[in-house]
């Protein structure tokens, strides 16, 4: 039996009469690579949004490495370790890579007002290990070279890459993705994959939201498939493909 | 009692004019998802050109009974006031469309100073009193009075309100008004001239301000030029409790803010046993716009509006 | 090589800039007359308070249109302890402290029920709480009489150091120091303090956080940040700033009323802001200069325009400033939204701002 770090039971998350949840459960083990699949609107992001505090589900149980963390505020889900990236790219987008990542470390740092404004040792010394750290993962994610750009004037791989860097920054035992490799072309999304190896070789776990799927069979140890706000499968990868229910689910009804 | 009937009143009739200029903000909050800071301002220039009109024809003799002589003041004003409204979208919205939140509201606030500035130019920094060409007939509703000048403001802003209402539902401007608010490209792709629609709504609303500050002046019975900044302000409020970009609910929270204020005003003292008196009656607006934007900031009849507060 | 340079560069400026900004009030005064040290005393004040409203509004990039409050705050809080009013005369080391921190309570208080709100909203709520302090300041008069109402509190005790008090002429070294001239040295080191508070805090851990939340606060949130904590940090620092100053203003002026906090006063402050290039804090200096500096120019410029050349008043002077105040604002926002010394990247926001408008519209 593996070590459980994240499980949540009887997920119910609703906006006005869409029930965009229905008793989602799933639990995540330590060191492997989780992926969650569905066909559009099926609720992946909206779980996402749970798992990571900017949504408060409505009812159910959520437990994360033996905290709960049920309806609990996005910086306390991110001090207790899980991280995450968007969708739709959420860079800080006028400030240079570097200081995108030293803004991840926020959550790992406690410089205040006051230690700004008197410079005192401690807080030069802290400010340095942000910048040492923050440099550290933008050569771990092999960026280095677009350190002082801006954000918004990064190629869109790179963009991807400095996302998870900042994520990376927060020291999370967790990592959540959601489609990292949207828009990306093979060799890209090659790449991406070789890194997300290597991050869950460093010992953190990662939850993998994608659609292409032929990625997500080779990638993950493990797979949930969402529809219409359900889960209505869970397992490796050669079972969940197998899966009259999720081959119903994306191929639709008569093809079932 | 009589007090409380005397405050619903009083409330009724500050309300209807709450809700005519309520209606301005929140037709242009609708349409462009942003605050005319300016609005008040329309208000204001529409008092003054009414007086300035009663007075001029009075000072020449012409000799006309007083409620034609405000047609005719308010039948000027209110063209003047869509002209203002049109030249207000043009410099200070429509060049900065899209742009940061922070351009437009500077722009508005530097035209609402321009405006005033302007006003004292031409009217002066002094109260303005109404010319005294309209009977105040007092009539006495159980023990209440109220003067046949207000009874005829509460008529007009209903009238008016409804009239709108039935403008926006059935025809095609409100046709397209409504498509504009909803998805401002959409209805461009669907033919509608989205700039037009916004200019109208513009235009539509500073009518309601021009026939609002009428009603504000001959209330008071004066005029002043920085009066549109308080009234703006607590019309807004009223868009605001209701919903901003409901027209229904701009009706309804002016209506409801105007007899909050006028009950508070009348019992604060005794509330407060007398420590705060009815000098205070101005900050009722400000609380009821903290704690509506606080507790329910969609308003009372808005729907999900959390987004964009 | 180029290092030494720059850094021997730098000195050299520093140092020209420390002797003109000593010199500063003998040159004006005995040139422009001492009227005009008295403007540059406001000038500094309100720098304090601009950069004050900047760690709001520049860093934090909430907007704030009641700022004026904590001003009015601090300096009613000197007033009251520092005047014959409650016969309470205490020092200023005292009152100005007492009266800082009360203005940061009084930032905490108001922010924490507006931290929901963005934008526009924030704007309009916060001018209500603005407009909510100044009619209690006008009001409780009675039944106790805390404020004095509209006529204000009257003879305020002038700042003392050492025994020294800041309200007489001093001599000293065979130069005669007015008391605007000490004034003036009291506020330029305290601005100076907070313009290298402003900018230690920019740059740090808590200044990255202020502009994660200003760029974007989802990604700010999922990043770890306490949203709560840091906006109502910026809502606190800023009101500290604005407390400060008001203390200043209240012994400089020996008379505080409600008057002197309107909303126009809340407008200018943020003006100075945008004017000047928000966020930036030389370009919030140079606003807050120039807001400063160019209505009293006009002030003096005007009336006499009009009776050389025209050989009579066709606009009161107060009301030609005021008309192109409001004009400023409307051209600016038109010509150059970005300010007037802007910060690389704010003139970047809002260039991607203009393109995102062109795209859409």
């Amino acid at each position: 039996m593996a070590d459980v770090l994240l499980q949540i039971e009887g997920i119910h998350k609703r906006f006005g009469g869409l029930h965009a949840l229905n008793s989602v459960g799933l639990t995540i083990n330590k060191g492997e690579i989780y992926g969650l699949i569905g066909p559009n609107g099926a609720g992946k992001t909206t779980l996402f949004n749970v798992l990571t505090g900017l949504y408060q589900p409505d009812e159910g149980t959520f437990t994360f490495n033996g905290t709960n963390l049920f309806r609990a505020k996005p910086h306390k889900v991110v001090e207790t370790g899980i991280a995450r990236t968007f969708q739709n790219i959420r860079l800080f987008a006028e400030m240079s890579a570097l200081e995108n990542v030293m803004v991840g470390r926020h959550i790992r740092t406690r410089a205040g007002a006051l230690g700004a404004v008197l410079r005192d040792p401690r807080t030069r010394a802290e400010e340095q290990a942000i910048r040492e750290k923050a440099w550290e993962l933008l050569d771990y994610v092999g960026i280095t070279d677009v350190a002082e750009e801006r954000a918004r004037n990064l190629s869109y791989g790179h963009q991807r890459r400095l996302e998870i860097a900042r994520a990376l920054a927060t020291d999370p035992l967790l990592l959540a993705l959601d489609e990292p490799a949207a828009g990306m072309n093979p060799r890209e999304t090659d790449d991406l994959k070789a890194l997300m190896s290597k991050i869950r070789d460093g010992g953190v776990t990662i939850l993998l939201i994608e659609h292409d799927v032929k990625l997500m069979m080779d990638l993950c140890d493990r797979i949930a498939v969402l529809d219409y706000g359900k889960k209505i499968a869970e397992g490796v990868p050669e079972v969940v493909r197998k899966d009259p229910k999720v081959i119903e689910a994306y191929l639709g009804a008569a093809h079932a | 009692m009589d007090t409380f009937l005397q405050q619903i009143l009083n409330g009724l009739v500050l309300g209807s004019i709450y809700a005519l200029i309520a209606l301005g903000y929140t037709m242009v909050y609708g349409i462009m998802g942003l605050i005319n800071f300016a609005h008040g301002e329309v208000v204001m220039v529409g008092a003054m050109v009414t007086i300035s009109v009663i007075s001029g024809l009075t000072h020449f003799g012409v000799n006309l009974p007083g409620p034609v002589l405000l047609l005719i003041g308010v039948a000027v004003a209110i063209p003047s006031c869509m002209l203002l409204g049109f030249v207000i979208e043009r410099v200070a919205y429509r060049p900065l469309r899209g742009a940061q939140r922070l351009a437009p509201l500077i722009t508005a606030i530097g035209l609402s100073i321009v405006l005033q500035q302007l006003a004292i130019l031409i009217w002066g920094r002094n109260y303005i009193p109404f010319p005294p060409v309209l009977d105040h007939d007092v009539v006495t509703i159980f023990g209440a009075s109220i003067t046949t000048l207000q009874i005829f403001i509460i008529v007009m802003c209903f009238a008016i309100m409804v009239g709108l209402l039935v403008m926006v539902e059935r025809t095609r401007l409100g046709r397209a008004m409504r498509a504009t608010s909803q998805n401002p490209s959409v209805a461009g792709l669907m033919g509608v001239n989205v700039n037009t629609i916004i200019s109208a709504t513009f235009v539509i609303g500073s009518a309601l301000g021009a026939i609002a500050g009428v009603m504000v002046a001959t209330n008071y019975d004066q005029a002043h030029y920085y009066m549109g900044f308080m009234i703006g302000l607590k019309a807004f409020t009223a868009a605001v409790l209701g919903g901003i970009g409901n027209l229904g609910g701009a009706v309804a929270g002016g209506i409801l803010l105007g007899i909050i204020e006028s009950l508070g005003a009348g019992y604060i003292g005794s509330l407060t046993g007398g420590f705060l008196g009815s000098n205070y009656q101005d900050i009722f607006a400000f609380m009821v716009l903290i704690l509506v934007l606080i507790f329910r900031p969609s308003g009372l009849l808005g729907e999900k509006m959390a987004d964009r507060a | 090589m180029s290092m030494t340079l720059d850094t021997n560069k730098k000195i050299g400026i520093f140092l020209v800039c420390a002797i003109i900004l000593a010199v500063l009030p003998f040159a004006v005064g005995s040139v422009l007359g001492n009227a005009w040290v008295r403007i540059i005393d406001f000038a500094l004040l309100y720098v304090m308070l601009a950069l004050g409203l900047n760690i709001v509004v520049g860093f934090a990039g909430l907007l704030d249109l009641g700022f004026i409050a904590f001003y009015a705050v601090g300096a009613y809080a000197y007033a009251l302890l520092s005047s014959p009013h409650f016969s309470i005369h205490l020092p200023f080391y005292i009152t100005i402290p007492l009266g800082a921190l009360f203005a940061a309570f009084f930032g905490v208080l108001l922010g924490t029920p507006v931290l929901r709100l963005k934008g526009d909203y924030l704007a309009i709520v916060t001018l209500g709480f603005g407009e909510i302090i100044r009619i209690f300041m006008n009001n409780l008069n009675a039944p106790v009489n805390i404020t004095n109402g509209p006529q204000g509190i009257n003879l305020i005790d002038p700042i003392k150091v050492g025994g020294v008090s800041l309200g007489s002429t001093i001599e000293f070294a065979g130069l005669s120091f007015r008391s605007v001239y000490l004034y003036y040295y009291l506020f330029l080191v305290l601005t100076v303090g907070v313009v290298i508070m402003a900018s230690r805090l920019q740059h740090s851990r808590i200044g990255r956080a202020w502009v994660a939340l200003r760029e974007d606060d989802i990604a700010a949130a999922a990043m770890g940040i306490n949203i709560r904590n840091i906006k109502l940090l910026a809502f606190g620092l800023g009101a500290l700033s604005g407390g400060v100053a008001g203390g200043l203003f209240s012994s400089f002026q020996g008379f505080v009323s409600p008057e002197s906090f309107g909303l126009l006063e809340s407008i200018m402050i943020l003006a100075m802001i945008v004017l000047g290039g928000m966020g930036h804090i030389p370009g919030v200096i140079l606003g807050a200069v120039m807001l400063t500096i160019v209505p009293e120019v006009l002030r003096s410029v005007i009336g006499p325009l009009q009776m050389n050349t025209l050989g009579r008043m066709v606009i009161d002077p107060e009301n030609a400033r005021m008309l192109l105040f409001g004009l400023a604002l409307v051209v600016m926002m038109l010509v150059r939204p970005e300010g007037m010394w802007p910060s690389k990247r704010r003139k970047a926001e809002f260039r991607h701002a203009k393109e995102n408008a062109a795209q859409k519209g």
